[in-house]
């Protein structure tokens, strides 16, 4: 697909007889269900993850009612179970998944300077197996009661531990409705993930050799390659459980010899480079953002790289930090304490390279940039706890408790969502054309962040003080009264703050001023196109001679190439 | 500003002639493919690693289990003759073509005649299936991951031979036939590991 084979004389097919108005309703589900094109279906990605993620989020909210105060009755237990299973599947699954491959799929073939992914049907497939795997975990609140009338939506913890899943203790068919919609949405993810890879080595614009890549970029291919290499042994176990509970297979059968503990491996070999999945497209957010809104290039862009690939590898090596407690030797406790601290040098690279790029340039706070240095903080305070708990004899204590639950809400939220919200802003005059309003931005992010450090920052001290995680209520006279409130109110304030987020993206939307092409003043190739960018991207493909072709083009008198 | 995607002529960067090759999308799709099986295979294989001899009741691999040489044979040259086949094709040699590429789809249904065959003999003779113990469940698991490999490799090498019969296979898809041939020696690979770690390691147990 180079420049020269674009025909001149080419003319428009005929009109399409379906819903022929443009902007009927049949038109715009026609267009959403027959679109194969990367920028449509990354809005789609990102579109279904904002939808799971109220819902989620809606979860978490009758969780913090039920906990703010002791001995409170709000939702049954049972349905309390259900709602901390349903919140981490959901923003585990449907959330950060599908908004990491949104990003991925909009920005990735743009900034490489192509004009879609390297398999634009296996990209909708991608999308369509991922949105029907989200239905069928939610449709088990209507199938799963079945025959058996036995409990509803999955409620056995995101992580399913066996042999709460086996057929006695986990009657009817919610755990079933959870293993098969993650079987799904595992084969959706490996098929984008394994696009994502053929694109970027496969269709990068003239002149961009591997280093010339923005880090976005770069970024996207170590975690494509996690999700290649940890996603099967997800799927595995799925298969493993799917066969234990309807072939009377005895993987995780105890009493046949097998056992319980297997599935926490193979469930944690996939479930933390899962982490990192996660994780790692938030640092591909943030070093596009502080960069641009630092007016100096990124420092240490190799390092970065190194940093990123080094998380990548060591991230396969550190699964059983999540087991500290089951009783390994010495030598398995060791390892992974040892391999999980080794974590925190490139992450600690990454930081201070972050920094580095801030330090002595002209910053300039809009909201993208606001959004990366709370998350430069908060996801700070995320590593040290990380690394707090690496430390088996500390895990031992705090394992299971409320710790924990502040310790990966701050890397999610503090570091993931911080940076989604920070890349929707930073993005949003791309691909809708209008700028995002910096007044409701504003009230989201100081609403936002005091609600977020209100609902987590107390559940360190409840955490220390006892509270495991999970518990359905508790008594009073613990000590853990006043934090659960606090916690609990915490919340209000993140309500708010989504709230004046919603109202952005649509008020914006129709009332905001118009982007141009550039808003931000920045240097990679997705600012060359017009915003929204046409659905063939560039006219004519690029060509590039640094690692910042816009700066280039806007500097001519001193182009970044001379010093690469 | 000029546009890049409108100009292509960026002032800033001058023609720089060099000459630009990317891998092709095929060979690196089905390498990331091959990771990703590999990691699915790893995982069922450390499981019945894990499992060897913690089987509560018989029976046991000694008691049950051979080596299954003729299968594991023509499996294995099934790889060369695709290769013979792939030259044939390099020459341009059509009957050739076909002739090895029937072998190797032949000497595939063997090895899976051979493993209908052992399963139906483990089954209803030994009354040995995939709930009897944790040796049944890591067996029937791992051989029959292999073994619905073997069938996806089966169904892509006759659907080449039949759209070759009708006519619609040439030398244009000498890399299409390269993938498959890649995602064949693939199997044939996992069979060796597969065949080590049940067949002559936990023949022990």
């Amino acid at each position: 697909m180079n420049s020269e084979s674009v025909d001149e004389n080419y003319e428009l097919p005929p009109p399409q007889k379906i819903g022929e108005e443009r902007g009927s309703l049949t038109r715009i589900i026609q267009e959403l269900v027959f679109t194969v094109d990367h920028k449509k279906l990354g809005m789609m990605y990102i579109g279904s993850g904002l939808l799971f993620f109220v819902v989620a989020g809606i979860m978490a909210v009758f969780i913090r009612i039920q906990l703010a105060v002791p001995r409170n009755h709000f939702v049954e237990p049972e349905v309390y179970n259900r709602l901390f299973t349903m919140h981490g599947t959901v923003m585990v699954f449907l959330v950060g998944m599908p908004m990491i491959f949104g990003f991925a799929n909009y920005l990735v073939p743009l900034m490489i300077g192509a004009r879609d992914m390297a398999f634009p049907r296996l990209n909708a497939f991608g999308f369509w197996v991922f949105f029907f795997s989200g239905l069928l975990l939610f449709f088990s609140y209507f199938g799963a009661p079945g025959l058996y009338a036995a409990g509803s939506a999955p409620d056995v913890g995101w992580f399913a531990y066996s042999p709460l899943t086996a057929k006695a203790f986990s009657r009817g068919h919610s755990t079933d409705y959870w293993t098969l919609s993650i079987l799904l949405g595992g084969i959706g993810s490996i098929a984008t993930s394994l696009n994502i890879i053929v694109t970027i080595f496969c269709m990068r614009c003239k002149g961009m050799i591997l280093g010339r890549m923005p880090l976005f970029v770069w970024i996207f291919l170590v975690v494509a390659f996690l999700v290649i290499i940890a996603l099967p042994p997800l799927s595995a176990c799925q298969i493993m459980l799917i066969l234990d509970r309807y072939f009377g297979a005895k993987f995780f059968d105890t009493q046949a010899g097998g056992s319980a503990v297997l599935w926490q491996h193979f469930f944690w070999i996939f479930g933390h480079p899962e982490v990192y999945i996660l994780m790692v497209p938030g640092f591909g957010i943030a070093s596009e953002v502080i960069p641009v809104f630092s007016r100096k290039p990124i420092f240490g862009y190799p390092v970065m790289v190194a940093a990123t690939v080094m998380i990548g590898f060591i991230s396969l090596g550190v699964w059983a930090h999540h087991m500290f407690s089951i009783g390994m030797t010495s030598i398995g406790n060791t390892f992974f304490a040892i391999s999980t601290l080794l974590v925190a040098i490139p992450t600690g690279i990454k930081i201070f390279n972050w920094i580095g790029t801030m330090y002595g340039g002209k910053l300039r706070f809009e909201l993208p940039m606001l959004f990366c240095l709370a998350f430069l903080f908060q996801f700070l305070i995320a590593g040290l706890t990380g690394v707090m708990l690496a430390i088996a004899p500390f895990d031992w204590q705090l394992t299971d408790s409320y710790f924990v639950v502040a310790h990966f809400h701050y890397v999610l939220i503090g570091g993931l969502l911080y940076t989604l919200f920070a890349g929707i802003y930073y993005w949003y005059p791309k691909a809708l054309g209008k700028m995002p309003n910096f007044k409701l931005g504003l009230w989201h992010f100081i609403l936002f962040t005091i609600g977020f450090q209100m609902t987590f920052v107390p559940q360190h001290f409840s955490g220390f003080l006892g509270m495991p995680r999970r518990i359905y209520t508790y008594d009073a006279g613990r000590g853990w009264e006043l934090w659960n409130m606090i916690s609990s109110i915490g919340v209000i304030f993140q309500i708010a703050g989504v709230l004046f987020f919603v109202v952005n993206l649509i008020y914006s939307y129709v009332k905001g001023k118009k982007a141009g092409d550039d808003p931000w003043d920045a240097w990679t190739l997705e600012w060359a196109t017009t915003s929204p960018p046409p659905h063939y991207n560039f006219e004519t493909l690029p060509e590039i001679r640094s690692r910042r072709p816009l700066w280039d083009l806007k500097h001519p008198d001193d182009p970044d190439w001379k010093y690469e | 500003m000029t546009r890049i995607g409108n100009t292509n002529k960026m002032t800033a960067a001058p023609a720089q002639n060099l000459e630009w090759k990317l891998p092709s999308h095929r060979k690196v799709a089905v390498i990331t493919l091959i990771l990703t099986e590999t990691a699915l295979f790893s995982i069922f294989l450390v499981a019945y690693l894990f499992y060897m001899g913690k089987s509560l009741n018989q029976p046991y691999p000694s008691e049950i289990l051979h080596f299954p040489v003729l299968a594991t044979i023509a499996l294995l040259s099934s790889s060369v003759t695709i290769v013979f086949s792939e030259m044939a094709l390099h020459r341009g040699n059509k009957p050739m073509f076909y002739l090895w590429w029937a072998i190797t789809i032949a000497l595939g249904s063997y090895f899976l005649w051979f493993t209908a065959v052992e399963w139906h003999h483990l089954i209803f003779k030994e009354n040995f299936t995939l709930a009897t113990n944790v040796f049944g469940t890591t067996f029937y698991s791992l051989v029959g991951l292999h073994a619905s490999h073997v069938i996806i490799g089966l169904i892509l090498l006759s659907l080449v031979f039949v759209l070759g019969l009708l006519g619609k296979v040439g030398p244009e898809h000498a890399e299409h036939i390269e993938m498959i041939s890649w995602y064949w020696h693939f199997v044939d690979a996992i069979w060796i590991v597969v065949a080590t770690v049940v067949y002559i390691i936990s023949i022990r147990y």
